[in-house]
């Protein structure tokens, strides 16, 4: 119940509406930090939506998304920093951000959110090893002296890029591309693509990873290797990660805590044992009558 | 062959589409005699002869068709493979051609043909100065991706400048040289702003609009650009009081050197500028990241890349170089005017960015080379008038040349001259040995 007492994100209130359409209405949830968190539900529930509220591709229609670095806020210092017209505390322990004001990009670089996408997006005609450079923008940058540094060929820059490139290659190792490391990404197999995009968005040195549909597209074997790939990186680095999965042996066997939507409402929220058997998920899943939903709902509450 | 007839119709179809382009404006053609009438001239033999041009070539290209797309089908995702070993000398070919070439130059106006300063001015500074242009769009088009067809706006801001620096202030070459720079990359940022939201053709369209503008204050702000009549007598660059111009009193005469020599390494010691800085700035995380904008806009935010600044700085990289290539431009002329910063300039420079291959130095140095010096060596064809006729220009026909050459390598290499891409860090040394330092740093 990490999620309860060292949530790292708490979603509240959160609303989406697209003109008249209401993807996400009123959801809140909390992420626990270090836990394995997936969102689940039927098409069209709103879960990618979910997604790029909290990674600032949207803007939500209200609601606060609150991130926490290094330690569980008080109410009240959330509430402090809501209150202000500010983005984010500075030096404060813990360090406090409200994702619904902040840029995408800045989401990514200060809030070190990271994800990835449904659809697989790499850098095609760069490298795998350049994908993962590119990654690490935010440090190069700095090192660079805004490119005036780097341009000189400094010392600090070159160690700067010699420390990316082992950051690089040591995920390439876990994802097992380091052969492949001078190749297109472009001309890697699917799998190995999305291998890659978890790869790259690791080396933003993120707190939460956020997955769409890591498993889409992959066979039985990959979805299996997949898993244990994630174990492997929230174990090395403690990372919390949130996923959208429609493959339930995939989530059913790597979630501490499922997050069930539909129609952009949360209908269940608990460990995957909990929500295997809420007979509302099972309605949702398998489309039951209302009528038995509510009979299975009566039966269940009763003695 | 099944495909035979529907390669006969889709012939027939070329000619007659060819046909029916040419009937008003080839066949039917309007002079004024000397009695200033307008009389009508047929030529229907020459629009049948263009009519059949298009039939064969067409047909011609349906057979050698299947040969054709099976060479460029298996090379749409760009190829990081070693390039031709050809191409990996070429560089230095190039540049040790690029510094003998006074004296090549001399050469050839000894031999008999156009006078040295001619040759030089014709063939050495003009390309020059299509290469740094074209390898300044480069940052913009061809790594960050962002279509810019006003950059010509660049190049006449750079010319503006520092000739308006110079003769205002006084300020010496070597002042107004940067400035004019700094200026230019200062209006890539103000063109940038408003645009960056857009994407592809919208950004195409506002940078072109861009440039007229850019235009129409050149000519219509008589009491400081001096409208259609420019602005003349630019002083030339000096070193130590030497004027580097090509007057008969500059340093190079008074050396015994062509007039014009140094003023052909003042340049060619500002495109070697430049293609030093584009090489490494595409190896920092600013060229990293220019790269990454172009294959995935929304990945490099995802990724924690500021959109915005990087585009703004591909912008305002690209319009330095522009800068520059304008300064030395109206330094070089002593005159400078509206009518060399068409709409015409910045087609020009584009073509011989995507001729070139998008992205890579060396292509577009080439593709500026052949286009450039193709057209130039086409004034010289004396051949073409004993085929057409006395009254031939075939300067004339240069655009001909361009929108054929584009159509060929359409057709041929749809990536452009050299569409392999150089990988900006390897984490294998490149599989094949002797590879020269130089390539490797492309």
């Amino acid at each position: 119940m990490r999620w309860l007492s060292e949530p790292l994100l708490a979603v509240d209130h959160l609303s989406m509406r697209f003109g008249g359409l209401v993807a996400v209405n009123d959801l809140s949830f909390t992420v626990g930090r270090g836990d394995i968190t997936a969102l689940i539900g039927p098409n069209g529930a709103g879960k990618t939506t979910v997604f790029n509220c909290i990674t600032g591709f949207y803007k939500p229609t209200s609601g606060r998304l609150a991130l926490a670095h290094g330690g569980t806020p008080d109410e009240s210092a959330v509430a402090l920093l809501t209150r202000s017209d500010k983005r984010r505390t500075h030096g404060a322990s813990p360090e406090l951000f409200l994702l619904e004001r902040m840029a995408d990009h800045a989401i990514a670089a200060e809030a070190r959110v990271a994800r990835t996408f449904q659809n697989i997006r790499l850098f095609p005609g760069m490298t795998v090893l350049e994908n993962l450079i590119v990654a690490q923008h935010k440090t190069l940058m700095a090192a660079s002296d805004f490119s005036l540094g780097g341009l000189l060929g400094l010392a600090k820059h070159r160690a700067a890029e010699r420390k990316a490139l082992e950051l690089a290659k040591a995920w390439l190792e876990v994802v097992g591309l380091i052969d492949r490391a001078d190749d297109p990404a472009g001309d890697l197999p699917y799998g190995a693509q999305r291998r890659l995009e978890i790869a790259r968005a690791m080396c933003t040195n993120p707190v939460l990873l956020c997955l769409d549909e890591p498993a889409a597209g992959l066979n039985n074997r990959e979805s299996a290797e997949l898993t244990r790939l994630l174990r492997g990186i929230r174990q090395q680095t403690g990372v919390s990660i949130l996923l959208i999965e429609h493959d339930m042996s995939v989530v059913m066997d790597i979630s501490d805590h499922v997050i069930v939507i539909e129609y952009g409402v949360k209908i269940a929220d608990g460990t995957a044992n909990d929500v295997k058997c809420d007979p509302k998920v099972i309605a949702a899943y398998l489309g039951v009558d209302d009528e038995d939903v509510a009979r299975a709902t009566a039966g269940r509450a009763g003695p | 062959m099944a495909s035979a007839g529907a390669a006969l119709k889709k012939a027939f179809f070329a000619a007659f589409v060819t046909f029916g382009l040419a009937f008003p404006i080839v066949a039917l053609r309007t002079d004024a005699n000397l009695s200033n009438q307008l009389v009508l001239t047929e030529r229907w033999p020459l629009a049948f002869g263009l009519a059949g041009i298009a039939l064969f070539g067409t047909l011609l290209l349906e057979m050698l068709g299947p040969a054709i797309r099976a060479r460029t089908a298996s090379k749409t995702a760009p190829s990081t493979a070693p390039p031709h070993p050809f191409l990996a000398y070429l560089p230095r070919l190039g540049l040790l051609l690029l510094l003998a070439f006074p004296f090549i130059a001399t050469g050839i106006a000894a031999a008999g043909g156009p006078g040295v300063l001619k040759v030089m001015d014709n063939y050495g500074i003009q390309i020059l100065i299509y290469v740094l242009l074209g390898w300044g769009l480069n940052i913009a088009v061809g790594l960050a991706g962002l279509l810019d067809l006003g950059y010509v706006a660049f190049y006449a801001v750079g010319a503006y400048s520092s000739a308006l620096l110079a003769k205002t202030f006084g300020l010496s070459f070597w002042i107004t040289l940067p400035l004019a720079g700094i200026l230019a990359a200062f209006w890539g940022l103000l063109v940038g702003l408003p645009v960056l939201r857009l994407r592809g053709d919208y950004l195409a369209i506002v940078t072109l609009a861009f440039a007229e503008i850019v235009r129409l204050v050149l000519i219509n702000w008589v009491p400081v650009t001096g409208g259609y009549a420019g602005i003349s007598s630019i002083p030339k660059p000096s070193v130590l009081g030497y004027s580097l111009g090509s007057e008969p009193t500059g340093l190079a005469a008074t050396l015994g050197l062509p007039r014009i020599t140094f003023m052909y390494y003042l340049l060619l010691a500002l495109a070697l500028f430049t293609y030093w800085v584009t090489t490494r700035l595409r190896t920092l995380p600013v060229g990293r990241a220019w790269e990454a904008m172009r294959e995935d806009e929304i990945a490099c935010r995802s990724l924690g890349i500021n959109t915005f600044k990087t585009k703004l700085s591909a912008l305002a990289a690209g319009a330095f170089f522009g800068g520059l290539a304008g300064a030395f431009f109206a330094t070089h002329q002593g005159f400078i005017s509206p009518k060399s910063f068409e709409f015409m300039e910045s087609a020009i420079i584009v073509a011989i960015v995507v001729l070139g291959g998008l992205g890579s130095m060396l292509g577009v140095a080439i593709a500026a080379t052949v286009m450039i010096g193709g057209t130039e060596l086409l004034r010289e064809l004396d051949v073409l008038k004993a085929v057409f006729g006395g009254d031939f220009d075939p300067a004339q026909y240069r655009m001909l040349l361009f929108g054929l050459a584009m159509v060929m390598l359409m057709v041929w290499r749809p990536k452009g001259l050299i569409a392999t891409r150089e990988p900006t860090v390897r984490l294998t040394p490149e599989p094949r040995r002797g590879a020269p330092a130089a390539v490797a740093a492309e």
